[in-house]
C-alpha cells in the first residue's frame, strides 16, 4: 500500500517541492523508518506522528512503514513534514482519500496530542504550492493568514483529526483570508521627542527619503541612538511587493510576530556581541541574518567600533549587492538584504572629543586606533556623516519639535519623486562638484555619494534639477577630512 | 630619495643654526630644494600632538598665512599642531620638517605622505641623525633645539604643562629668538603650558599679522573671499561671536539645517572656515 503527499523544503528562501511517500507492508515486526536525507528533527517526526495519529483516535497501522522524502539528495530539516508524513500514512492505510490529499500541499508540525503547530517559512511553502499548480495548502490555523498571502487557498487546521475530517468531506473549513495588517501599527518612538539636533534630524530625513546610510558621530549622551531609533517612524510605507519580501524573510527566520503581512519597514539593532553568522546570515543550514531581517528597513549598529572587525568587514558585500549569498552543504541560500545602515560612534575612546564642556585626554595614537576599528572602506559606504553636539539647556527646555507624521509626509513625496524622474544635475551644480573634488579630500566613491545625496536633497525641495545649493548641502555631509588624512 | 649632508664648515650651513650653543656637526637633508631656503626668514610653529579642533584650525591658518608672506614654516612633523602647520604652509609656500630620527624614516608613519609632499613642494626634511637611525623619545628634545635654532621666532599653539613644545620655546629663548604664544582658554589643560609662557612675558599672537611683524615680513594682499552670499556672512558673524556647533549656528542665523550646510560648504571651499568634529572655526 502506497500513499503520497506534497510538502516543501526551503533552500534559503526558495521552496523546493518534496514528495512524501509512505509504503506499508505486512511484517511480523512492525517498524517505522524515514529515509531521504532527513535531519534529526525530521527523524524525530516518527514519534510525533505515531503519537499524534493515536491521539486523534485514528488507527496506527501495525505494519512495516517506510516513509521516503524525495528527492533523496535534498537535505530535509525541521518539523514541517510531520503533517505530510501523518497524512500519507493515513492515505496508505485508506483512512483519508488519496485523491483529495493529492490536491493539497501539507506543512505543519504535529504535537503528541495531535494538534498542529505552525512552522517557519509557511508563506514560502505556500508560494511553492502556488507555483507548482497546487491550489490548496493544509497548514496550522495560526499560519493560514500568512499562507493565504501567496494567493493559494489556505486551509488552517488545529488538529490532525480536523484535517482528516476535512479531507473526508465531513467538515468544511473556510479558507483563510490574507491578513494585511492585524490591528494598529505598533507605536513607534516619535521624532517630536528629539529636542534640538536640527542637523541630525535633517540627515535622518534625507536618509529616509533617499535610502542613504547614515553615520552619527559625537560624544555619549547627545541622542545619537535616540535619533536613530526614530528613523522607522518616518520611512515611506512598504509597497505590497516589498511587504511580501519582508514577510517571507521573517517567516523563514521565525521572527514573524504578526502572523500576517509585515506592513511596516523592519528595524533591527543587533548587539555588538553578535556573531558574523547572526549578522550576515549563514549557519549549517543557511538562515537569514540581521542584514536580511532589516531588508527594506533599518539596521542600526550602535557603538559601531565595538563590533568585531570581521563582522563590520562582512557588511560591505551586502551593502554593495543588496543580497547575501550563503553556500553550505545544505544548499545555497540567497537572502535579500537592502537596508539603510545607521551607525553610531564616539569621536574618541574616552568619548569627550566633540564635547565642548569636557576635555579629551586620549593620546593621538589611541584616537587613531579607535577610528581604525571601522575600516575606511566601510566608512566610505556612509552617504551621510553627521557629528551631533551636546544639546544646550535651552534646546532641552524648548517645546516639542516637529513630529514624525509631518516629516514622514515629506519623505513619502520625495521618495516617490526619486522613484520616478530623478532630478538631473544642473551645470552650475556640476561645476561646484568639480571645484569641491579639487579642493576637498573626496574619493571617487565619495563623489558618487555626494551626487546621490544631492539628488535626494533636490527631491525633498521639490526641484526638478539639482541646484548648486543642493550640492553644497550634500557636500556638508561628507566624511570629515580629518579622518581622510590620517 | 635624494639625501645630502651639510657639514658645519660647509658654506651652505644655515647661518642661524650655526649661532646656537651646540649646532649639529652634520645636517642631513632629504629633498632636492636648495639648502639656501634654510637661510630664509623661518618661523617655527609647534604644539601639542593631542590638540583641540581650535588648535588645529589656528595652526593651519598660521602656517598658511605666514608661508604666503614668504616665511619658511619649520616644525617637527608630529601629529596634531606640527602636522597642521606643515599642511597649512604647503597650501601657500614652503615648509621644513625636522626629525628626531634618520630623514629616510617616515615618523610618525601616518605622516609619510605629508613628508613626501613637503619634499615635492620645494621643502626639506632635516635631521642631525644619519639615515637609518630609529626614532627614540630621548632624541626629540635634541630635535627641538634644531627647530628653534633654524627659526627667527617660535610660535607655540597649544601645550600642556610639560609639553615638548615648551622645550622648543626654552631653546628659542636661550638662542635669543622671539617666542610667541597663541592664548587659550584658562580652563583647558591644553592651554596650561602656553598661558604659563604668556605670564612669563611671551608675545601673544592675535593673528598672523603679529607673527609676520616679528619676522619683518608683510602680509600679501589678502585673497578677497567673495562673499556676496548673505547666509555665509551671517554665519561668519555668528562664528566670530563664538558659536561653534552647526545647530547653534542654525539658531543664531535662523537658517534651516539645509541652507546652513550649503552655506558652510561654500565657506569651506573659500577657505574661510574649517569644520572639525562638528565644530566650526575661522581660518581666515
Amino acid at each position: 500500500m502506497l500513499g503520497r503527499a506534497v510538502s516543501f523544503a526551503l533552500v534559503g528562501l526558495e521552496p523546493r517541492r518534496v514528495e512524501v511517500e509512505a509504503h506499508l507492508r505486512g511484517s511480523d515486526q512492525p517498524s517505522f523508518a524515514i529515509v531521504g536525507l532527513a535531519d534529526r528533527a525530521c527523524q524525530e517526526a516518527k514519534h510525533r506522528v505515531r503519537s499524534g495519529v493515536q491521539s486523534a483516535l485514528l488507527r496506527w497501522p501495525n505494519l512495516a512503514i517506510t516513509v521516503n522524502l524525495a528527492p533523496a539528495a535534498l537535505r530535509k530539516e525541521g518539523s514541517g513534514f510531520d503533517l505530510g508524513i501523518a497524512l500519507t500514512i493515513l492515505a496508505a492505510s485508506m483512512q483519508v482519500p488519496p485523491e483529495r490529499l493529492a490536491e493539497h500541499a501539507c506543512i505543519g508540525e504535529l504535537g503528541l496530542d495531535g494538534r498542529i503547530r505552525p512552522v517557519t517559512g509557511t508563506i514560502a511553502a505556500a508560494e511553492g504550492a502556488a507555483r507548482a499548480g497546487l491550489g490548496r495548502i493544509l497548514c496550522a490555523a495560526e499560519s493560514a493568514p500568512e499562507a493565504a498571502l501567496a494567493g493559494v487557498e489556505a486551509v488552517g487546521v488545529r488538529h490532525l483529526a480536523e484535517a482528516v475530517g476535512y479531507l473526508l468531506g465531513e467538515e468544511t473549513i473556510a479558507p483563510a483570508t490574507p491578513r494585511e495588517w492585524n490591528g494598529a501599527a505598533p507605536a513607534l518612538p516619535d521624532l517630536e521627542d528629539v529636542r534640538g539636533q536640527e542637523r541630525g534630524r535633517r540627515a535622518l530625513e534625507l536618509a529616509a527619503a533617499g535610502e542613504h546610510n547614515l553615520l552619527l558621530a559625537g560624544p555619549p549622551g547627545t541622542g545619537k541612538t535616540m535619533l536613530a531609533r526614530r528613523l522607522p517612524s518616518i520611512l515611506p510605507p512598504l509597497t505590497h511587493e516589498e511587504a511580501l519580501e519582508v514577510t517571507r524573510i521573517h517567516s523563514v527566520a521565525g521572527t514573524l510576530t504578526t502572523g500576517g503581512l509585515v506592513a511596516a519597514p523592519p528595524f533591527r539593532a543587533p548587539h555588538h556581541g553578535a556573531s558574523t553568522a547572526a549578522v550576515i546570515g549563514g549557519g549549517a543550514v543557511p538562515r537569514p541574518g540581521e542584514v536580511s531581517l532589516a531588508h527594506r528597513g533599518v539596521l542600526l549598529l550602535d557603538e559601531m567600533p565595538e563590533f568585531p572587525r570581521p563582522v563590520l568587514e562582512a557588511l560591505r558585500q551586502p551593502l554593495e549587492d543588496g543580497v547575501v549569498s550563503v553556500t553550505r552543504v545544505g544548499g545555497r541560500g540567497l537572502f535579500p538584504a537592502r537596508f539603510r545602515l545607521v551607525g553610531t560612534m564616539n569621536l574618541c575612546p574616552c568619548g569627550a572629543r566633540g564635547d565642548d564642556r569636557l576635555e579629551c585626554l586620549c593620546p593621538p595614537a589611541r584616537i587613531a586606533a579607535y577610528g581604525d576599528k571601522v575600516s575606511r572602506a566601510l566608512i566610505d559606504r556612509f552617504d551621510l556623516v553627521v557629528t551631533m553636539p551636546r544639546p544646550r539647556a535651552e534646546e532641552l527646555a524648548a517645546p516639542p519639535s516637529e513630529g514624525s507624521a509631518a516629516v514622514a509626509a515629506r519623505v513619502a513625496v520625495a521618495a516617490e519623486r526619486l522613484a520616478g524622474a530623478v532630478p538631473r544635475r544642473s551645470t552650475a551644480a556640476s561645476e561646484l562638484l568639480d571645484r569641491a573634488v579639487d579642493r576637498l579630500p573626496l574619493s571617487g566613491r565619495g563623489r558618487a555619494r555626494v551626487a546621490r545625496v544631492s539628488r535626494t536633497i533636490a527631491a525633498l525641495a521639490g526641484s526638478e534639477e539639482v541646484l548648486p545649493e543642493h550640492l553644497a548641502e550634500a557636500l556638508s555631509y561628507r566624511t570629515p577630512s580629518a579622518r581622510v588624512s590620517t | 630619495m635624494t639625501i645630502r649632508s651639510l657639514r658645519r664648515r660647509d658654506p651652505g650651513y644655515p647661518r642661524l643654526l650655526s649661532q646656537i650653543p651646540d649646532p649639529p656637526a652634520t645636517l642631513w637633508l632629504r629633498g632636492e630644494a636648495d639648502p639656501g631656503i634654510l637661510d630664509r626668514a623661518a618661523l617655527a610653529i609647534v604644539g601639542a600632538r593631542a590638540c583641540s579642533g581650535y588648535g588645529r584650525a589656528v595652526a593651519r591658518s598660521l602656517g598658511r598665512d605666514t608661508a604666503a608672506a614668504g616665511a619658511v614654516v619649520v616644525s617637527g612633523l608630529a601629529r596634531g599642531i606640527d602636522g597642521e602647520a606643515h599642511r597649512g604652509a604647503l597650501e601657500t609656500g614652503t615648509t621644513v620638517a625636522v626629525l628626531g630620527c634618520g630623514v629616510d624614516r617616515d615618523y610618525p608613519a601616518v605622516h609619510a605622505r605629508l613628508a613626501r609632499e613637503i619634499v615635492d613642494k620645494g621643502g626639506l626634511v632635516v635631521s642631525e641623525y644619519e639615515p637609518g637611525v630609529e626614532p627614540a623619545p630621548w632624541r626629540f628634545p635634541a630635535r627641538n633645539r634644531i627647530i628653534a635654532g633654524l627659526s627667527l621666532a617660535t610660535v607655540v599653539v597649544e601645550a600642556r604643562e610639560r609639553s615638548g613644545a615648551l622645550i622648543t620655546a626654552d631653546f628659542a629663548l636661550e638662542d635669543g629668538r622671539e617666542v610667541l604664544v597663541v592664548p587659550g582658554e584658562i580652563t583647558s589643560a591644553l592651554s596650561r603650558g602656553t598661558n604659563a609662557l604668556l605670564r612669563l612675558g611671551a608675545t601673544p599672537v592675535t593673528g598672523a599679522g603679529d607673527v609676520l611683524e616679528t619676522l619683518g615680513l608683510t602680509a600679501p594682499e589678502p585673497e578677497t573671499v567673495v562673499l556676496d552670499d548673505p547666509d555665509a556672512s551671517a554665519i561668519l558673524v555668528a562664528v566670530d561671536e563664538g558659536r561653534r556647533t552647526l545647530d547653534e549656528l542654525g539658531r543664531a542665523t535662523r537658517l534651516a539645517p539645509g541652507p546652513l550646510g550649503a552655506a558652510l560648504t561654500l565657506l569651506e571651499l573659500a577657505g574661510a572656515v574649517s569644520v572639525e568634529d562638528g565644530a566650526v572655526h575661522r581660518t581666515a
